[in-house]
């Protein structure tokens, strides 16, 4: 089991550990030892209180730790169960060979079956599910932010696959540095501000969870500095925040692969008077379109300071790509300012999922282990000796069976209880848990509102597209606008009929592509869009609706807590439900038109519950308000949708293309 | 910086003290190389917590760029010795050239080389700053078993304001090198603290090893391996050993000057490598280091037993850093004069007095 490394390293150290154990049993177990021609030595009990509390500390953190196997021999790493219902994190590079499922070993000694959830290949982090049991041990998570270096911690795992009895290794040490950064391999597996510590940390442990001396969840091990001493320990072990995890957490839970964020500008820390400067800017960043411009300091990102470059990318490399996020900065007359601005991904779609392939390690017989070969030795740069990921590699060096496939190779059969919780598409680690988030939100988003979408939600629909027996509420709304000049505001909304009067001045439009242009042209229209968009939402369902698929979840408004995002694209826009997580209520509606334009953002404002619509809205582009009104009226007059379809044009509805969009 | 959270400071302490504790397991087993002549009762201060003591560490340890290529790296660690900028670190490669030095709260300061002690592996840089945190060094060895922190740059994972890297673990050993065997390729043969943690890795040399009580107790070395176990060792140089070299170099008793202050002689009458009876390797390059080519028989070199292929480092206490340092050196020592060449062979630094 062992690398051929280990013997030699156990014999240098263990002469010394194993005297300090003696002497520890000695003083401890009897409590008492002679001490040259003294009779008595007593234990401070400060000694023995700290000895309890790391047994305790142990004993909180142990039950929680997951002992990963990747079934045929493949290899395997460490995890941390996060809930109750089974859910884990680990590190992307020890799921990745195993593909869709895992087998998982408790240090209760039992064996459960696990489902691949979410990954995040550039962070290097995975969720994956236990399956079997809604009451599994699982770890309280501290906050990293406050980890500072010198504190005691403690991590779990299974180094070297030792754990074949299900019984994980402890080591322990203390945080030797705090607000790391780690290179990634290409752009994959970046560490960014990341915990350093000096307990031991070997292949196996990746994954795995990396405790305060309290036993609370500090990181997720995913990595190590490696050199010439081989595979092995060397006293530096790195840790991905579990900050950064629970920024990922509800993206992860949404099955899809995730990306990072970034700025869409580069920055240089100044060489005179320190600060990070912005060196180069893209025109289409919402960055730019927020005001920040070449030469600008930027202050803090997501309430964090930042006076570096490294700092810069220490906290976006933590953030999900497509965040939004308050940024301060100082504009070129060198006043400060505030604002919000979305993050893009650090990838394009395809060169991500092309990406990820090449990072697999290739199938077993191969005996260069394809981590080495894919990421480029940083050894060109003085500060950046060469590390290596541990973990799946490594493991494969041992008496795996070699015609055993790990990995996307041969398939291996999924067992029922997984092949149930689980559903390939591209794009996506695992469909199936995203599918349930979107009926989840779905059936949230038509409770909310059950008299505006029509009545007979459960109804089959027939096979032909034609004709559909679901009625189709048309919208009456009647409000004033708020501020300085109050005039009465109206909308109507029927398909292919979408009109807005503000004051004495009315807008018609009969398709969504005219809405779309209101949305470009950032003009009050963007409302009727949001509003279409919502309507046309809860009449058709996700099923119908186009391409929908659960995003994860964002801040709102920059804000935390973080809201449950659902997507919906049509041919003609795309749009963004933002629901609060506990209350549910839709908080915002988001419609995007040119990816490089500033999207029509509908904020919704709800205040008696019992109501059944929002008594406000807001319409912004940017951070700018262009509306806003104050409901008096929300009415709802139903007919069916043939008779809606038959007044219509048929030529440029989304519905026909929506129809048969919709998934399988 | 970031601001040190203070925590109950009894929580560290009671931990740190149960690794003190093993301070009176020698004393029990009565092993031979254990220091049974310490009192056991050595006062010792555990009124800093541990999160204060590596913020301390961190606060006196600095980060050194200089010279490297060939699978060496540039960089290496030391820590201040005082408050006006003076710098213990591991006399290596990477000071072939004047060196960089990176403090703690990120400010950069050229640096000079003021002293070294090839047989310590000890330098001593200055920069030009005051007012710094720095270490005291212990006059004693630490006990065996005595928990220690390491702070270095170990792997250059460090940069700019960024802390140094903390390890904590205890001296398991203390003892001498086996050197002289060849089994570590080292000058160093002193008395060296074996240590159970990983601390010994590119860029960690001349890092500090802390006690308890906030002194530098040693100094981590080079790298080191067995030649025949192909084990990497785990080490530091005990203050106590670098302590006197680096007060007299700091109190400039011990001045390794580049230029010496005393004039040029002329040929007739300076001594010359060939008045010695060396030839060296041909100079052709900017800096060639001043390797012994040939020696003569019987001249002053070949009686004190110079051989071909030693490097001059020193003479008399005047460094060496290449060829041109050498003859102009040997320009202002009258011909008549008796000199002491610091050599080093293979690993070894070897002394040999010179008459002529």
């Amino acid at each position: 089991m062992l690398l051929p490394l280990c013997p030699g390293l156990a014999r240098w150290t263990n002469p010394f550990r194993v005297f300090a154990i003696a002497v520890a049993v000695c003083l401890c177990g009897s409590g008492s030892g002679s001490l040259g021609d003294d009779p008595e030595l007593t234990v401070d009990p400060r000694i023995e209180e700290a000895e309890q509390r790391r047994i305790e500390a142990i004993n909180k953190a142990m039950p929680a730790t997951v002992s990963i196997f990747i079934p045929g021999g493949g290899g395997g790493g460490s995890g941390v169960l996060i809930s109750p219902d089974g859910f884990a994190l680990t590190n992307f590079h020890v799921t990745s060979p195993a593909g869709s499922f895992m087998r998982c070993g408790l240090s209760d000694g039992r064996i459960y079956n696990a489902v691949i959830i979410g990954i995040d290949p550039v962070g290097d982090l995975a969720l994956i599910r236990l399956l079997g049991r809604d009451d599994f041990p699982h770890a309280e998570m501290a906050n990293s932010s406050q980890a500072r270096p010198g504190q005691w911690c403690l991590v779990i795992g299974n180094p070297f696959l030792l754990a074949t009895n299900l019984q994980p290794t402890v080591t322990w040490g203390i945080l030797s540095g705090v607000g790391r950064y780690q290179y990634p391999a290409g752009t994959l597996l970046e560490y960014a501000d990341c915990l350093q510590t000096d307990a031991s940390i070997n292949p196996g442990n990746s994954g795995g969870p990396l405790f305060d001396e309290n036993g609370r969840l500090l990181g997720i091990v995913g990595r190590a500095s490696f050199e010439k001493r081989g595979r092995v320990n060397v006293g530096v072990g790195y840790a991905i925040s579990i900050n950064q995890a629970k920024n990922f957490l509800g993206d992860l839970h949404s099955g899809r692969i995730l990306d990072h964020a970034t700025l869409g500008a580069t920055v240089a820390t100044d060489s005179e008077e320190g600060g990070a400067q912005i060196s180069n800017i893209l025109r289409t960043s919402d960055a730019y379109r927020r005001g920040l411009r070449y030469g600008n300091t930027v202050l803090e990102i997501d309430g964090r300071d930042v006076t570096t470059a490294n700092e810069v990318q220490n906290v976006l490399a933590t953030l999900p790509a497509g965040w939004r996020v308050p940024i301060v900065y100082l504009d070129s007359a060198g006043e400060r300012k505030s604002t919000l601005v979305r993050l893009a991904s650090v990838h394009a779609y395809d060169e991500l999922l092309l990406k990820m392939e090449a990072a697999l390690p290739p199938p077993p017989p191969q005996s260069p282990p394809g981590g080495d070969g894919d990421r480029p030795a940083p050894d060109g740069g003085e500060d950046a000796p060469e590390k290596d990921a541990p973990g799946e590699n490594e493991e494969k060096n041992g008496p795996g069976p070699p015609g055993e496939a790990a990995g996307k190779g041969p398939k291996v059969d999924l067992p029922p209880d997984v092949a149930a919780q689980f559903k390939p598409r591209r794009g996506f680690a695992n469909y199936h848990v995203n599918l349930l988030k979107q009926r989840e939100l779905m059936a949230a988003l038509r409770d909310q509102v059950p008299a505006m979408w029509g009545s007979d939600k459960d109804a089959p629909t027939p096979a032909d597209k034609g004709e559909r027996p679901v009625t189709r509420p048309v919208w009456r709304i009647e409000g004033v606008r708020e501020g300085l000049d109050p005039v009465p505001v109206r909308f109507y909304l029927d398909d292919n009929r979408y009109e807005i009067t503000l004051g004495d001045k009315v807008v018609q439009a009969t398709r969504l592509a005219e809405l779309a242009e209101g949305v470009d042209a950032a003009n009050p229209s963007g409302i009727l869009a949001a509003l279409e968009a919502w309507r046309t939402l809860l009449i058709r369902g996700t099923e119908k609706f186009g391409e929908c698929f659960y995003r994860g979840r964002v801040p709102y408004l920059g804000e935390r807590p973080l809201r449950d995002s659902l997507v919906g694209i049509t041919g003609d826009f795309e749009s963004t439900w933002l629901i609060h997580p506990e209350s549910r209520r839709l908080d915002s509606i988001e419609i995007v038109a040119d990816r490089d334009l500033d999207p029509a953002e509908l904020l919704l404002s709800w205040g008696d519950e019992k109501v059944g619509y929002p008594t406000g809205l807001e319409l912004r582009y940017g951070t700018e308000s262009l509306l806003k009104v104050k409901i008096i009226s929300w009415a709802f007059e139903t007919r069916t949708a043939a008779e809606g379809a038959a007044d219509a044009p048929p030529a440029p509805q989304p519905q026909g293309d929506q129809v048969q969009g919709g998934d399988q | 910086m970031r601001p040190c959270e203070r925590r109950s400071t009894t929580d560290f302490l009671a931990q740190w003290t149960l690794v003190c504790i093993l301070i009176g397991a020698p004393l029990v087993t009565g092993r031979p190389g254990l220091r049974a002549d310490e009192p056991a009762d050595r006062p010792k201060s555990y009124d800093a917590d541990l999160e204060g003591l590596v913020r301390k560490g961190q606060a006196s340890a600095v980060k050194i760029y200089g010279a490297g290529g060939g699978g060496l790296v540039s960089y290496q660690s030391g820590f201040l010795v005082s408050p006006i900028g003076h710098i213990a670190t591991a006399w290596s490669h990477v000071l072939d050239v004047e060196p960089v030095v990176v403090l703690d709260d990120g400010r950069r300061f050229p640096s000079k080389i003021v002293g070294f002690e090839p047989r310590l592996d000890l330098a001593v840089l200055k920069i030009e700053a005051e007012g710094l945190t720095h270490l005291g060094l212990a006059p004693e060895l630490p006990n065996l078993a005595d928990p220690v922190l390491a702070i270095s740059n170990l792997f250059g994972i460090a940069s700019g304001g960024e802390p140094a890297s903390a390890m904590h673990g205890s001296v398991s050993s203390i003892t001498r090198l086996d050197a002289r065997r060849g089994t570590f390729k080292t000058p160093y043969t002193g008395t060296v603290l074996i240590l159970d943690l990983v601390a010994n890795n590119p860029g960690a040399a001349g890092g500090a090893v802390i006690s308890a009580d906030g002194r530098a107790v040693g100094m981590l070395g080079k790298e080191l391996r067995d030649a025949s176990a192909g084990v990497w060792l785990n080490y530091a140089i005990p203050s106590q050993t670098l302590r006197q070299a680096i007060a007299d170099i700091v109190a400039g008793r011990e001045v390794v000057a580049a230029v010496p202050e005393t004039p040029v002689l002329p040929k007739d009458r300076s001594h010359l490598p060939l008045t010695l009876g060396l030839s060296l390797i041909p100079d052709v390059l900017e800096n060639t280091p001043a390797y012994v080519d040939r020696v003569m028989p019987n001249t002053p070199a070949a009686r004190a037993d110079v051989r071909a292929d030693d490097l001059i480092l020193l003479v008399d206490n005047t460094r060496i850093d290449g060829q041109r340092t050498l003859l102009d050196t040997l320009r202002r020592i009258d011909r008549r004069d008796p000199l002491v060449l610091t050599l080093q062979r293979g690993s070894a630094i070897i002394t040999a007095e010179l008459n002529p």
